[in-house]
């Protein structure tokens, strides 16, 4: 219906890591090969496990770092150094542990007012506060919050601070880095119903990062599956949970616990760890813990391909 | 005005109750109690030192040199603690050399904290080479002892309370810089300090409004020691005749004065050695309870 929020194309990221005095640093690739768009209204979820990337992903688009290689555009701006300033309304985050990403010393009042403080210099403190207590109507706090300290909520309620102060610039994009994965089941549900709410209220894009599948199932439209820095599988919602093309892809679903105890699941047991990020086997990276590989996995790398449902693989399912 | 009125109601509650979980803690620690009352008792007779003391603490009662304290054979009454070898009445100058020594721990402290912390501050946010600068010299002043580097100072300077005051303040700063640079740097990476920063804030807002709050429990804990040690060092360098000059009634000054009447009469180096000994343990009792109160990793739940 209307322009992509983010066109991200070959996004890479790799950090220098060791390396003293003397000796050379190494080259982390925590992220390789990140392309996607994400249409208003829509939600993209990368799943993987840890260290797959999925955060170093987070963390270039909500211009906290600067990609290595490849870029991106934010509403037709490009996301690059010089452009931050001007990107920061569009995209904000909420973090996993809604212990550490609120300032302990602040009132809830200046939590939520801090991002119009910094960006709308000409707002009135009047105007602030007015538009504070909106959004706290809006995230389900009662009014009286306004002037209490974040250590005197709950997980769930502090969370729904972290949600409104991200909301406050109205951003176009946000990104959620696994925003209920600290939070309890019970909570994680009223907390996803109200980002989706929300969702449907602003028409904005999120940026969905979990490694909970039953949690990517309930939110997303399309999902990215990634691997040691590398999308391995790309698909909407339906496609990818129904038919998983890649073995990875096919492992995780299968280690997904099910609600229905007499259904009869074939669990796929990957073998092996994952490998160092510090030293990614040539090939594909998944080759060393797949049941399916032949030598020209370890060998030659494949590329994401297919239109529609794409999968990086030599022999993916079908 | 009905606005202010609304907006201030509901504030008040949340303030007594992180005071009283302060005054919690800290009330479970006997000796810091013990050492706080002590402290403010040293301040009510520093303020009101001109109201209590019965005498001019400079003026020089030639008639009546060396009087013992009351109780004592030869003392009488009206030099309570007897007088000095000039005829000063000691209890007034002890009283108001408690006004120097007070003086002396606010300013210094006040001094190497706020350098120490802006080092500090820096230091954490810089880039490597900055810190290692700032760090390096700061091992430098570090490896000097204390007292040894303020008498280079002062005599550099020129020996008055000030000066002394200063060098003080010079030779404490890096315990500052290195707490400040500690906490800082533990709590930059945290979520927080990066959602203000995608908030877009800058760095002199990440510094002194998202960080500095956070790291401030240890830099107070620090600055209730060294306001004892503060107080400690001027005497020392009153003692060595670098610090305040005769005839302020300052402790250290006082002892030294008074250095070669020991064996004649005792009250004239007991006195002000009672004085900075009993002021010093209490602020260092009232130090441990704040730590133990402020440091969250020392909570009891």
């Amino acid at each position: 219906m209307s322009e992509p929020v983010i066109v991200a194309e070959h996004l890479a990221r790799h950090y220098e890591v060791g390396g003293g005095l003397f000796s050379k640093p190494k080259v982390v690739k925590a992220l390789s090969e990140a392309s996607f768009t994400i249409m208003p209204g829509k939600t993209l979820a990368v799943v993987g496990e840890s260290g797959c990337g999925k955060s170093t992903l987070a963390r270039l688009v909500t211009l906290i770092e600067e990609p290595t290689a490849g870029s991106f555009t934010i509403d037709g701006i490009p996301g690059t150094k010089n452009n931050w300033a001007r990107l920061r309304d569009s995209v904000q985050i909420v973090f996993q542990d809604p212990y550490g990403s609120l300032n302990l010393r602040h009132r809830v009042g200046s939590i939520l007012e801090e991002p119009l403080k910094i960006n709308r210099p000409d707002m009135s403190a009047a105007e602030r506060e007015e538009k504070a207590r909106a959004m706290m109507a809006l995230v389900g706090l009662r009014p009286e919050h306004y002037d209490r300290f974040p250590h005197m909520f709950s997980g769930g309620q502090r969370q729904r601070i972290a949600v409104g102060r991200a909301l406050m610039l109205e951003p176009k994009l946000m990104v959620l880095d696994e925003p209920v994965s600290a939070l309890d089941v019970s909570i994680q549900s009223q907390v996803l119903n109200l980002l989706l709410d929300i969702q449907e209220r602003m028409q904005l894009a999120y940026l969905f990062i979990s490694h909970d599948l039953s949690v990517v199932r309930h939110v997303a439209d399309e999902v990215i599956v990634m691997y040691l820095g590398r999308p391995v599988e790309f698909g909407t919602k339906d496609e990818v949970f129904a038919h998983p093309r890649h073995p990875y892809t096919k492992a995780l679903l299968s280690a997904t616990p099910t609600t229905e105890p007499e259904r009869k699941v074939e669990r796929i047991k990957l073998e092996g760890e994952l490998p160092s990020p510090l030293n990614v086997p040539d090939g594909c990276p998944f080759a060393p813990r797949c049941w399916k590989a032949q030598p020209i996995c370890r060998s030659t790398r494949p590329e994401l391909e297919g239109s529609g449902h794409r999968v990086a693989c030599h022999f993916p399912e079908d | 005005m009905a606005d202010a009125t609304a907006q201030t109601a509901p504030t008040t509650p949340a303030r007594p109750g992180r005071f009283k979980e302060f005054w919690r803690y800290f009330r479970e620690n006997k000796g810091a109690v013990v050492g706080l009352y002590i402290f403010a008792a040293f301040l009510l007779l520093a303020l009101f030192a001109g109201l209590i003391a019965p005498h001019d603490p400079l003026v020089q009662y030639r008639s009546a040199t060396l009087v013992p304290p009351a109780w004592q054979e030869g003392g009488t009454w009206s030099y309570i603690l007897g007088t000095d070898p000039l005829g000063r009445d000691m209890l007034s100058r002890l009283l108001y050399g408690a006004r120097y020594s007070f003086v002396v721990g606010v300013v210094v402290v006040i001094l190497a904290s706020t350098g120490g912390i802006l080092l500090g501050l820096i230091s954490g946010f810089a880039p490597k080479w900055l810190d290692t600068f700032i760090m390096r010299l700061m091992d430098i002043i570090l490896s000097f002892p204390a007292l040894l580097l303020a008498l280079v100072l002062v005599a550099i300077l020129g020996p008055s309370l000030v000066n002394a005051m200063i060098a003080i303040a010079i030779a404490y700063q890096p315990h500052y810089v290195r707490l400040t640079r500690a906490a800082v740097i533990a709590e930059r990476s945290k979520d927080y300090v990066i959602s203000a920063k995608v908030a877009g804030a800058r760095l002199p807002r990440l510094m002194f409004i998202t960080v500095l709050p956070n790291c401030l429990a240890p830099i107070i804990v620090q600055a209730a020691l060294s306001f004892s040690n503060a107080i400690l060092d001027v005497a020392a360098l009153g003692f060595l005749g670098m610090g305040a000059q005769p005839p302020t009634p300052e402790w250290g000054t006082m002892l030294a004065e008074a250095r070669e009447f020991i064996l004649r009469a005792w009250w004239v180096v007991t006195f002000p050695g009672l004085a900075i000994l009993i002021t010093v343990i209490a602020i260092n009792l009232m130090g441990d309870g704040l730590r133990d109160a402020l440091d969250p990793k020392l909570k009891r739940s």
